[in-house]
């Protein structure tokens, strides 16, 4: 079987870009750092955007990040249907660049909340939660401090209608809106989420669950490379 | 020109850095209510017409110093009323 190529794009402030990388060698990618100045992607079939405090966090999360270099071929990678995961703050740069609906708030505690959580798979016809069972709890840690996903009542019940809410928090841990902790695109190849699946693939560390995401994004690589080697 | 854009957390939206700054002052005994925490942006922008000016800062709201899902902007013009 091919090694798909994913690439990891790190900004400055980016902290979980390595973790990302070796979750997504670990599990059977060709994994590719991208600094974000860079103009063009790699040759790669997969996008991930780690978690971290990309520019300090500055105005907003994200919202310096999503005019960097990389994040102009990221969106133009994701329009022609490449699949692309964000992941925390990845999470917050896609929503801030229009990718993802939604904002990231501040954790209704006001805490940064760093533990295991309990996530509900409410669709499992997305890439990313192609190898989940339906309503399949994934236990998967969380650590952040602006994690709070909001929507307003009209976008919220667009969202609900387009099946666009991937995982919910069996418990909600940030004040999050209807407990949402991750969302697709309308179109289904971008998703974003707070918990970290690549802190969930090695039974060292307690749960694999996380694998299960990741993979998914392997899967979908994969296909994409068949498709562009066929053309 | 100067201007200044003041940003705030749409209502209903929770403030939860509002919320902590409020029960910090009735901690100091000030009998406050429904604090809310925004931002100020103070800068200069190039034009010297005001209409000009606004409709620049406002495009600046859109596009990056408030985000319109979940934030209100006001802008304020040096001179200007």
């Amino acid at each position: 079987m091919n090694k798909p190529r994913i690439g990891v794009v790190a900004f400055p402030g980016s902290n979980d870009d390595r973790d990302a990388l070796h979750a997504l060698e670990a599990l059977g990618a060709e994994a590719v750092a991208v600094w974000h100045a860079e103009e063009r992607l790699p040759d790669v079939a997969g996008v991930v955007l780690p978690g971290g405090f990309s520019y300090g966090d500055y105005l907003r999360c994200g919202a310096i990040a999503r005019f960097s270099p990389a994040m102009r071929a990221v969106s133009e990678f994701a329009a022609d249907g490449g699949p692309v995961l964000g992941i925390c703050n990845g999470f917050q740069i896609l929503c801030e660049a229009g990718l993802l609906p939604g904002a990231l708030r501040p954790n209704a505690s006001l805490s940064f909340v760093c533990r295991d959580v309990d996530l509900r798979v409410e669709r499992t016809d997305t890439p990313f939660t192609a190898l989940c069972e339906p309503d399949q709890i994934l236990t998967i840690p969380i650590k952040h401090g602006e994690g709070c996903w909001f929507a307003d009542d009209g976008l919220l019940a667009e969202l609900e209608a387009n099946g666009q809410i991937v995982l919910r928090y069996e418990v909600n841990p940030n004040g999050s809106v209807a407990d949402v902790a991750g969302v697709v695109n309308a179109d289904g190849n971008v998703m974003g989420l707070m918990p970290h699946p690549e802190h969930a693939v090695d039974p060292l560390l307690g749960s694999t669950d996380g694998a299960l995401i990741l993979s998914g994004l392997l899967a979908a690589a994969r296909d994409r490379t068949v498709v562009e080697a066929r053309v | 020109m100067r201007a200044t854009v003041l940003v705030r957390p749409k209502p209903g939206i929770l403030d939860p850095q509002g919320q902590a700054v409020e029960s910090s002052l009735r901690q100091l005994g000030f009998p406050v209510g429904d604090a809310r925490v925004g931002r100020v942006v103070d800068l200069e922008v190039e034009s010297a017409d005001p209409a000009t000016a606004r409709a620049e800062v406002e495009r600046m709201c859109e596009q990056l110093l408030a985000n319109p899902l979940i934030e209100s902007y006001e802008i304020e013009l040096e001179g200007a009323s």
